[in-house]
């Protein structure tokens, strides 16, 4: 007799293979407690520019609330397009080559179910963010994890990624500057990469959705390297540039046949990214560019302070050159990621992200956000002292 | 002006009291460094002054701010310049600009009441030699002062944990 009752046994199996997320969890934890210092959030604590709200409002005002094209605004497009010729002096065609996506998330599944047959391998740069081998999983695929270590400051190496292509590789996700360990690649480095791509005929996914937040180095574009135009799929947005996270606005970049595949399922699922989400991308790309880097330089006075201050109580941490993460490493107290985060948690009240939750090899490291005020930094810096002290 | 001196004026904006060892933390110079480059800041006369904005109102003292506009005619040989030295001399008035559209100069003036602030212009402001007329506006309540958004209360809409 089948249990009648039990609606679970109508679940798909291969939601069996995703286990649950690392960051709910501690997200459960964190809300048992009062007056937590988070240093575990994965968004920007500015609000988005009041233009970009107002020009939203605005066009709600306006009636601009009917549904875009399904590749999303043309001048939407056409800024983009715009924008990679200025910055990267790259051409995307704003009819075929660029598609509006419901953030970096949406583009992310669609990228990968266009590209992935069952039982094709997707390279996944470990430690890496969440979202990735569950998407490929998703999408019927076998995520294959590359471990990047703290000795190379967590930069891809040549010779690991080549021992992990086997002849089902298809594809290779790429994210740098990198959540979370505030990694990024130069350019002769991601060069190196680029010639391995190329021998094993691969295809790039490469979340630059931290591009803007780099310091003191110039990000690479890796669709701008010899020959990987055709084979990349370019995944960029607002959310972290713009600090428009609630608005859900992000592109895609790729050769036209790719974006003419994302956009057949993208067509059906989404039909198209929030109008007034794309409005207030216009407005961004158009005028934000001050309010941006303002916010960039607040995050890399806040990334000294942070990472000098891990430094100085005795959690070595590497010099993350992107994103707003530190990723420090708290192998010296003899405890798990997970065990130190945990007991922090509850003895000082500092919520930080276990570095496992991103994939084995960030086991004994921190996530740490630095997109929180310098105020509250300085408290959870001395609240991790104490706490340090109190162990020994 | 280069990125660091941008830094440096961006954290003493954001707050004056900020120190050097601190700015220090911030942007990766020395100390000392930081010092030389406020001085000259100083000097230069790039860093004006350094105050605290209070909200009288919270405070309880009952200050009262007009917006006083003025047409003035000027004279031979006597520019705005000469103008706006007589009225800034006043402890009572708090800004003085020269501005553009159907009157020449605004102040903001501040007393301890209306009458106070009435019989000020009348009598030290109105009297003036150059002052052709003057409108008053007094104001009722101050909502933002020099960037700052006074008497709002932020509310954190973040999930404390968040990929
Ligand atoms: C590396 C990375 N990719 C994608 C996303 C999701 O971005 P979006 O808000 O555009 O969906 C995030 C957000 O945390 C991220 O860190």
């Amino acid at each position: 007799m089948l249990n009648n009752c039990d609606p679970s046994r109508f679940l798909a199996s291969k939601l069996e293979n995703v286990p649950p997320s690392g960051i709910r969890r501690f997200f459960d934890l964190v809300s048992d407690i009062d007056d937590v210092v988070s240093l575990g959030v994965g968004e920007p604590d500015f609000h988005t520019p009041w233009h970009i709200r107002e020009a939203c409002i605005h066009a709600i005002e306006e009636g601009e609330t009917s549904y875009t094209s399904n590749f999303g605004l043309k001048e939407l497009r056409e800024e983009i397009s715009n924008l990679y010729l200025l910055r990267h002096s790259t051409h995307y065609n704003p009819e075929n080559e660029v598609l509006i996506t419901t953030g970096v998330s949406e583009a992310l599944d669609i990228a990968i179910r266009t590209i992935v047959n069952p039982g094709d391998e997707i390279i996944i740069v470990e430690p890496s963010y969440v979202a990735y081998t569950p998407s490929v999983i998703f999408s019927g695929g076998t995520p294959v994890p590359v471990k990047t270590h703290v000795e190379n400051n967590f930069k891809l190496v040549p010779e690991d990624l080549r021992s992990a292509i086997s002849d089902k590789t298809k594809a290779i996700i790429l994210n740098y500057p990198n959540n979370p360990t505030g990694a990024a690649m130069g350019k002769k480095e991601l060069e190196l990469i680029a010639d391995i791509v190329e021998e094993n005929d691969l295809l790039v996914i490469s979340d630059e959705i931290y591009e803007c937040l780099t310091y003191n180095k110039k990000h690479t574009c890796f669709a701008t390297l010899e020959g990987m135009k055709e084979r990349t799929i370019l995944l960029n947005g607002f959310s972290k540039a713009y600090s428009m996270t609630g608005f859900r606005v992000a592109y895609a970049l790729a050769p036209p046949e790719l974006i003419n595949a994302m956009m057949l399922i993208h067509q059906y699922t989404m039909l198209c990214a929030p109008t007034i989400a794309q409005i207030g991308a216009i407005e961004a790309l158009k005028y934000g560019n001050s309010s941006m880097d303002k916010m960039v330089r607040e995050y890399d006075r806040r990334r000294r302070l942070i990472v000098n201050g891990f430094n100085d109580i005795g959690l070595s941490c590497f010099e993350p050159e992107g994103a707003f993460y530190a990723f420090p490493s708290v192998r010296s107290t003899g405890l798990t990621s997970e065990h130190f985060a945990e007991k922090l948690l509850n003895e000082q009240k500092v919520a930080t992200v276990p570095g496992d939750v991103f994939g084995e090899s960030g086991e004994g490291f921190l996530r740490c956000s630095y997109a929180a005020s310098t105020e509250n930094i300085k408290i959870a810096l001395e609240r991790i002292e104490q706490f340090i002290s109190d162990l020994e | 002006m280069d990125n660091v001196d941008k830094n440096i004026l961006e954290i003493l904006e954001q707050d004056a009291r900020t120190k050097p060892d601190e700015i220090a933390k911030l942007t990766g110079i020395s100390g000392e460094e930081i010092q030389e480059k406020i001085k000259r800041f100083e000097q230069a006369g790039i860093i004006r002054k350094y105050k605290t904005i209070v909200d009288w109102d919270v405070a309880g003292e009952d200050y009262v701010y007009a917006i006083i506009e003025l047409k003035v005619t000027l004279q031979r040989r006597q520019g705005y310049q000469v103008i706006a030295e007589r009225l800034y001399k006043f402890d009572e008035v708090r800004s003085v600009r020269l501005i553009s559209g159907d009157h020449d100069i605004s102040l903001t003036v501040r007393g301890k009441s209306m009458k106070q602030v009435a019989f000020f212009v009348a009598e030290k402001i109105a009297t003036l030699e150059n002052i052709q007329s003057t409108s008053t506006h007094f104001v009722l309540k101050t909502y933002k002062e020099d960037g700052v958004i006074l008497s709002e209360t932020e509310q954190v809409k973040r999930l404390p944990i968040t990929p």
